[in-house]
């Protein structure tokens, strides 16, 4: 397998690095403070609701809703090939919300308020992207 | 809470050329505006004191203050993205109330069209590892700013019924003012239907949608208010302000139906002690349609949600009930990256009574909010005369 990935990658760094080992691993990891119970996304060493630092890694549901979405008809760079291409914002079971992409769904179908399921985007071996594709009926 | 009413006042402005300038770089036109402004104000440059600036070069503030000459004893390089004007003159008066500084230029230029064929362009994003954009949004395709705001008008769009043609009455009543401004890029008559009929750029924002790219520049002088008083012009005084950020990324706004104008704006009535139905003329960020219906929900012009029927039959043009941008604004007159600066203009020329065909008749309390970064931050200024 030769083909090279030309979108841009995330940077992954040490405060980061258990997520996108998870996403590896396909689940989806989310940040949940020990003091007061909030999920927060981007992961955090620290809880940005009350800032206790005792915050543990728990497996999300992988379950959300579309909270918004747009079909991007000029691109990004490196997302030409794709147009039009959809760009959401999940809401997750948990609370937090994070952007990504539907999969395996026509743009048109997708809506706010669909309910969604994570899906694993292995884009190069050493990353994936978690994706989201409308709950099986 | 301290209040700065009335502490200072704007008593010049200044526009560099604009448009289109590819003569000239942002320096040159930060020179232009900054000696337009002091001319109008009567005052010299060595009168300035406290230097306000923002830009996208590395310590910009610190360049631009060279390149002009001047060796402030107060400076404040603020970016919190086009609001940072309004950012600045709370700052400027907060400094000037305190007496760390007597008279304040706030300057700005971008030559934005020029620079794609200078081959130089600037970005949100930039690439460094450490913004946690490039690592949560890019990879999916994200780019800013227009899907980062569609994603908020699909939002207010589905919560509570806005359409495509109310955001279009938004550009439509733009471009009725800039039809009456000799300084507007844009001034041919424009439709609902042509609005709708402009290329889709990310669903539901079309081109029309979008404010221009454009090269331009302004200043405004601020000083304190016993010097203000002996100055060539009558003093704008600066009666309220506010400013506020909530988030950065799109995917961190805690509402995407709600900007931080809610915030800025209720600081800002409650230091002027005037409420919306008093203010004569507004002069709101327009980068997009759906900037300026958020802005009048937050600031309190209409209820959360009914922005879309509030802005219908041309409330916001010329001759509606609630004249808004009347210089033409981001979509019809021009858009430097950061458009701020340009409503501060507007506001005080309105307030001085010299903006010809467009005036506002008995304009005496303005309000200027400006917008910056994914609806990130919004700085609330009200002005008057009286």
């Amino acid at each position: 397998m030769t083909t090279e990935y030309k979108k841009p990658l995330p940077y992954i760094n040490n405060e980061t690095k258990t997520y996108w080992d998870g996403a590896r691993s396909h689940e989806l990891l989310l940040r949940r403070c020990r003091a007061c119970g909030q999920y927060h996304f981007y992961p955090r060493d620290f809880c940005p609701a009350c800032f206790s630092f005792d915050v543990e890694w728990v497996n999300a549901s992988g379950r959300g809703t579309v909270y918004s979405v747009t079909i991007c008809h000029l691109p990004a760079a490196g997302f030409k090939d794709l147009v039009p291409y959809n760009l959401v914002l999940v809401e997750l079971e948990e609370g937090p919300r994070m952007m990504s992409n539907i999969v395996d769904c026509p743009n048109e179908d997708i809506k706010i308020g669909l309910p969604v399921e994570v899906t694993f985007d292995d884009v190069t071996p050493e990353v994936t992207l978690p994706k989201f594709r409308p709950v099986s009926a | 809470m301290g209040s700065l009413t009335r502490k200072a006042a704007i008593v010049g402005v200044g526009l560099s050329d604009l448009g289109h300038t590819p003569d000239k770089t942002f320096l040159q036109l930060i020179a232009q505006a900054t000696q337009r402004a002091l001319d109008d104000a009567g005052l010299k440059k060595s009168d300035i004191d406290g230097l306000f600036s923002a830009g996208w070069i590395t310590m910009e503030s610190i360049m631009v203050a060279e390149y002009l000459g001047i060796q402030p004893t107060y400076s404040d390089n603020t970016l919190p993205g086009g609001s940072a004007f309004e950012f600045h003159v709370e700052h400027a008066v907060a400094a000037i109330s305190a007496g760390l500084c007597e008279t304040a230029l706030i300057c700005y230029a971008e030559t934005p069209l020029s620079d794609r064929k200078r081959r130089i362009t600037r970005s949100f994003t930039t690439g460094n590892p450490h913004e946690t954009e490039e690592q949560f949004e890019i990879p999916y395709g994200q780019w800013v700013p227009i899907p980062t705001y569609a994603l908020a008008a699909q939002r207010h769009m589905y919560q509570y019924g806005t359409t495509s043609e109310q955001l279009a009455e938004i550009a439509v009543a733009a471009r009725k003012w800039a039809s009456l401004n000799h300084l507007a890029s844009m001034r041919d008559p424009l439709t609902v239907k042509d609005v709708l009929r402009s290329p889709m750029l990310s669903t539901p924002l079309r081109l029309l949608d979008c404010c221009l790219v454009s090269d331009g520049g302004g200043a405004v002088i601020i000083t304190s208010a016993e010097r203000a008083k002996n100055l060539r012009k009558r003093p704008v005084w600066v009666l309220g302000t506010g400013e506020a950020h909530t988030h950065r990324s799109i995917s961190g706004m805690p509402d995407l139906t709600v900007s931080p104008a809610k915030i800025s704006g209720a600081r800002a009535f409650s230091m002027a002690g005037v409420s919306p139905s008093d203010i004569d003329v507004l002069q709101l960020y327009d980068s997009f349609t759906i900037t300026v219906l958020l802005q009048l929900e937050d600031l309190g012009f209409c209820a959360k949600g009914e922005g879309g029927p509030f802005v219908e039959s041309g409330r916001l043009a010329p001759g509606g009930a609630t004249p808004a941008n009347t210089g033409g604004g981001g979509l019809s007159c021009l858009h430097t990256g950061m458009f701020g600066i340009f409503l501060l203009i507007e506001g005080a020329s309105q307030l001085w009574g010299e903006c010809g065909n467009r005036q506002v008749a008995n304009t005496k309390l303005v309000l200027c909010n400006g917008v910056g970064g994914n609806l990130a931050s919004s700085g609330t200024v009200i002005l008057g005369v009286e």
